[in-house]
């Protein structure tokens, strides 16, 4: 190289720039994901910070009193928790079914490639929406009250896309050669299915079930209009009677409340509430995704 | 046992069929009483007046302003991201970075809503010096953060899918690692950045409650200064109103061809970006 006197310095000038604008480019990346970063570190420290002095015993456990003031968020607990239950009770089992259609059954076709179609669309529908169609067909429609079960229905069409891709992910990655060898011992399909590729996926379908529970807990506009109210003075005797719940509470809490102000601490207590399940969820959920990816790489 | 499982498919598009169903036939109610062209091309938007007006531009406008600053802020971001972790961070960097996405994805809209009025709000109000913070740009930085776990991990995969051969052709040309990312691995990924950008849009549009929480909710355009203004978004216009209109009234009807509207630019959104996607998996 040195011999090429003249050429050199040119060279060198050339990859002195290009190093320059390398340089440059990461440090953008870098400045970039920190910022990402960040955001999430304030968010978490903000809601932690403001939140954690007004949990108590006495804030998990009492009733609201004198108009929302004082006292704890008690319903919007246990009205969060059910109307997540009941959600998981209604998309799960449906969620599942449709996935083990869609990667076991489905041969390449019209119809296949509509359903895949649709689960997608549903996935992007905006929750809104769910929220407007479930209005229209629980309330209006069928006659029902706005209450839990409405609320829950609404909430379970709406995460039935989540389970659904979680489970078909989940089920595609089961080796093929799982599938051969019971096939090649004379098992049928369906008994495949059940005792080698539903075990085998097991953690992934856990793992977008937990995810959904976060979902569930933490949106707002579905059961804006099927089921949540402002104050409910019992805690939900039935499923047709309406629910305070965590996510809806933030909001009025938050918008509409007799003095924004004064009721922060609360507002950031239950945000604090929501936020905390819905951390300790992802949290599991890379955990046992974790857990499992270990296991595979030790069997294989 | 087969038979149990397609019912189950179908049960899929048996679903989205009745969402149609149902937000299209309480929207034609509507259109009985009120005109197409002066819902599409109204622009005002007073359902207590009388008479009541239901037009649809300045809604319009308030998604448009805010999809459009979330864009802006988010996808530079986003991308840089998203080379970010597919290229230049360590397998242990890659293993916390992923899942903080996560989770910055599965902060509920509620709770990033009410954290934008108690901390972005008065920002905004006092660096601009407003009447209120409640505008346009709070919104856009809001769902900016929306949009960008979606932009990132969207993008990111599509930089990870890039085959190893064509980064090693480059790098055996004398092409060093941001010359590669620029001229190879972007370009190869492109349709699938693209699919991120599309999906981080869908989600701007779709997004509600924090939205509803930080714009202010006026519903008129605005004269200037756009971004420093309060807008109304459809999204926020449906959960406002539907919860205190009595049903069967032009106004309830009006709120579900306000749906539709929405459930349409939704629906076209997802389509265009499943198709973006499909044309990146054809050509690698």
């Amino acid at each position: 190289m040195a011999s090429e006197n003249g050429t050199k310095p040119k060279k060198s000038a050339a990859r002195k720039r290009r190093d320059l604008y390398q340089k440059t480019a990461f440090l953008f990346m870098r400045m970039a994901i920190i910022f990402v970063v960040l955001i999430l570190l304030v968010i978490l420290a903000d809601i932690f910070m403001k939140g954690h002095s007004v949990i108590t015993i006495d804030f998990l456990t009492q009733m609201p009193r004198n108009q929302m003031t004082e006292g704890g968020i008690l319903p919007c607990i246990i009205g969060t928790v059910e109307l997540v239950v009941l959600s998981l009770l209604i998309a799960v089992p449906l969620g599942i079914i449709s996935a083990i259609y869609l990667t076991e059954y489905a041969a390449e076709g019209k119809i296949r490639w509509t359903v895949e179609q649709a689960v997608n669309n549903l996935a992007g529908t905006p929750s809104i929406v769910f929220g407007l169609f479930g209005m229209a067909l629980f309330i209006k429609y069928i006659g029902l009250p706005r209450s839990l079960l409405t609320a829950s229905l609404t909430m379970g069409l709406l995460i039935m896309p989540v389970i659904i891709r979680t489970t078909q992910e989940a089920m595609l990655s089961v080796p093929k050669e799982y599938r051969e060898a019971s096939h090649a011992l004379g098992v049928t399909k369906w008994e495949t299915i059940r005792r080698v590729v539903l075990p085998t996926a097991y953690s992934g379908i856990i793992t977008g079930i937990i995810i959904s529970i976060g979902r569930a807990a933490g949106e707002t506009a579905p059961i804006l209009f099927t089921g949540a109210v402002y104050y409910y003075p019992r805690l939900p005797d039935s499923v047709f009677s309406p629910i305070m719940a965590l996510s809806y509470h933030l909001y009025v809490m938050a918008t509409e409340s007799m003095n924004i102000e004064a009721t922060r601490p609360i507002q950031y207590g239950t945000a604090l509430v929501l936020l905390s399940i819905v951390f300790i969820m992802n949290l599991a959920a890379v955990g046992i995704r974790r857990h499992y990816k270990k296991k595979v790489m030790r069997s294989n | 046992m087969k038979s149990l499982f397609f019912i189950g498919g179908i049960g899929t598009i048996l679903i989205l069929l009745l969402i149609c169903v149902f937000l299209f036939s309480e929207a034609s109610n509507f259109f009985k009483t009120y005109g197409l062209i002066d819902f599409l091309a109204g622009s005002a938007w007073k359902p207590g007046m009388h008479p009541e007006l239901f037009g649809l531009l300045p809604l319009l406008f308030g998604t448009a302003a805010v999809t459009l600053g979330a864009i802006i802020l988010a996808v530079p971001i986003g991308i840089l991201s998203a080379i970010y972790i597919a290229e230049l961070a360590g397998p242990k960097t890659a293993e916390i970075l992923k899942p903080s996405v996560e989770l910055l994805a599965g902060i509920p809209s509620v709770v990033l809503g009410f954290l934008g009025m108690a901390l972005l709000v008065p920002i905004i109000q006092r660096t601009f010096d407003l009447t209120t913070g409640q505008t346009a740009l709070t919104g856009s930085v809001i769902l900016g953060i929306m949009a960008l776990p979606t932009i990132i991990s969207v993008s990111e995969d599509a930089i990870s899918s890039v085959p190893l051969p064509l980064r090693n052709g480059s790098f055996a040309l004398g092409a060093n690692h941001w010359q590669t990312i620029y001229k190879v691995v972007i370009p190869a990924a492109f349709s699938g950045i693209s699919a991120s950008v599309i999906l981080g849009m869908g989600r701007a549009i779709g997004e509600t409650m924090a939205v509803m929480m930080v714009t202010g909710n006026m519903a008129i355009i605005p004269g200037s200064d756009v971004f420093l203004s309060s807008v109304r978004t459809i999204t926020a216009t449906i959960a406002l109103e539907m919860g205190e209109v009595a049903r069967g009234t032009e106004h309830y009807y009006a709120l579900f061809a306000v749906g539709v509207i929405l459930f349409i630019m939704t629906f076209c959104i997802n389509l265009i970006a499943d198709a973006v996607k499909r044309r990146h998996q054809l050509e690698v």
